[in-house]
Order: structure tokens, then sequence, then C-alpha cells
């Protein structure tokens, strides 16, 4: 890709990368959340894969663990919930702990980021297992596409 | 074959039992019965302290739906990344340590 492609997607892939986060992190407060925030992350390394940005194809094999590790954080804090009093699978026990362990004001108000327990864990979780699993996929692609035309130029596959 | 019809009773009295419960739920396409949407609106708030109701009936209510969801995405990737991996060491008749890490 030209050098106007190659500075344009470098100057946007933090932004993408803040505004994924921002949405994981936001998710018990308003729309979006693990899922969506995850796949705003995972075009941020789309990006770099269609501009031909080398720096992403080293990191490759991390996104294998990155998605294991999101699943594994979102059965734990799943798990969490049976050690509380009373509790059982799912319950949301870090409601009153923790980082996001603030009580919520009742009633309709602007929210706090503190807030949820669990919930916003688990969108932290499903974050990180949504941007690793895309990215396996986006790579993996960018190899099959690769292979098929093995003449072709190193940075044109996608 | 007797394991076989113990299984067959097992299974018939779960399809009734399940039968029996569906019979005292809302009825099927009834949507201006509120009595759920008032439940989690009144309630949502205080049980999970999330402001956003609809993230806390997907992660809190139907916890088990998202993990459902989280493993199905889970196994994609495991499927895209098992048919598109790299050939390049074809030749090999072993199968190749990386197919088990993926």
């Amino acid at each position: 890709m030209s050098k106007i492609v190659k500075t344009i997607a470098a100057l946007l892939f933090p932004a993408c990368l803040v505004f994924g986060a921002y949405v994981v992190l936001h998710g018990h407060l308003t729309p979006g959340g693990g899922f969506q925030g995850g796949a705003v992350m995972a075009t941020a390394a789309a990006l770099l894969l269609v501009a031909g940005i080398p720096l992403a194809s080293k990191h490759e094999g991390r996104y294998h663990a990155l998605e294991a590790l999101g699943l594994g954080l979102f059965l734990f804090f799943a798990f969490v919930g049976l050690g509380a009093a009373s509790g059982s699978f799912f319950f949301n026990a870090l409601a009153s702990h923790g980082f996001f362990g603030q009580a919520v004001a009742p009633g309709p108000n602007p929210g706090n980021l503190h807030t949820s327990g669990t919930i916003a864990w688990m969108n932290l979780a499903v974050g990180i297992e949504v941007l690793g699993g895309i990215s396996v996929i986006l790579y993996a692609l960018r190899e099959a596409a690769r292979g098929e035309g093995d003449g072709k130029a190193e940075g044109d596959g996608k | 074959m007797k394991l076989r019809t113990v299984l067959s009773a097992v299974a018939v009295l779960l399809l009734a039992a399940f039968l029996a419960e569906m019979a005292g739920l809302v009825p099927f396409g009834d949507p201006p019965s509120p009595a759920m949407d008032e439940w989690f609106l009144a309630r949502a708030q205080e049980e999970t302290g999330a402001n956003n109701v609809v993230t806390s009936i997907v992660f809190d209510y139907r916890g088990f739906d998202t993990l459902g969801e989280a493993c199905v995405l889970f196994t994609a990737v495991l499927g895209v990344a098992l048919a598109l991996r790299k050939r390049d060491r074809q030749s090999e008749i072993a199968p190749p340590a990386d197919e088990e890490e993926a």
C-alpha cells in the first residue's frame, strides 16, 4: 500500500483502540459492551493488516493467547459468584467489592464508572476474547490469501 | 436394552416436566403483558449495580446465554484457525504441534 494509506492507518490505529476500550469499559453505562468494543478494537488490527504495516505480524501468536485468556476470565468471574454467601453461578458478588464495587445511585443518573461489579469485569473479559478471536480470524485469512497467490507481493494480501 | 428403557423413561419425564413448566409461562405472542419488563426495570439497578439495564440482563440475569455466545465465538475462531492453518510444512507426515495450540 502507498505511503498515504500507511500513514493514515498508523494515525487511526490508536484512536480505534481507545474508542474500542471506551466502549468496553463503559458497557454497564452506555450502549455497547464487550462484544461490540472488542470488534472495534479488532478493527484496529484489521487497519494495520490492510495497510500492510509489518508491526502487526510479530504479535500474531499472542492473539490466540488473548482469546483463551478472555474466555477464561469470563468463566472465572462467573465462578466468583459461587464464593459469596447465598451466591450462585453468575451471582454478582463484586457489586459492593473491589474496583467496580461502588453503590449505584437509584433512578435516572449519568452513571458512575465504578459500579456494577462482575458485569464490568465480564465486559472486559469478553472484550479481550473478541479482540483476540477476530484478530486470529483476520490473520488466518491473510495467511490463506497469501498462500493462494504465491507469486504476489507481500503487502498485497488482506 | 434395559439401560435404553430407563433413558427413554427419563427423557419422557423431562419432556413432560418442561411442558408442564411451559404452561405457566407468559402466553405466546402477548407483548402487552409487562410484568417481566417492569420487574427488570424496577430492580436491575439495585440488584446488579449497572445503569444499563440491557447489559445487566445480558451479563447478569442471562449470563449463561452470554457464556454460550463466548463459547460459540471461541469455537468458530478455533475452526477458522484450523481450516486456514499454515500448510508450508505439508511434507512432514507427523502432525505439527501447533495444531493443538490453536
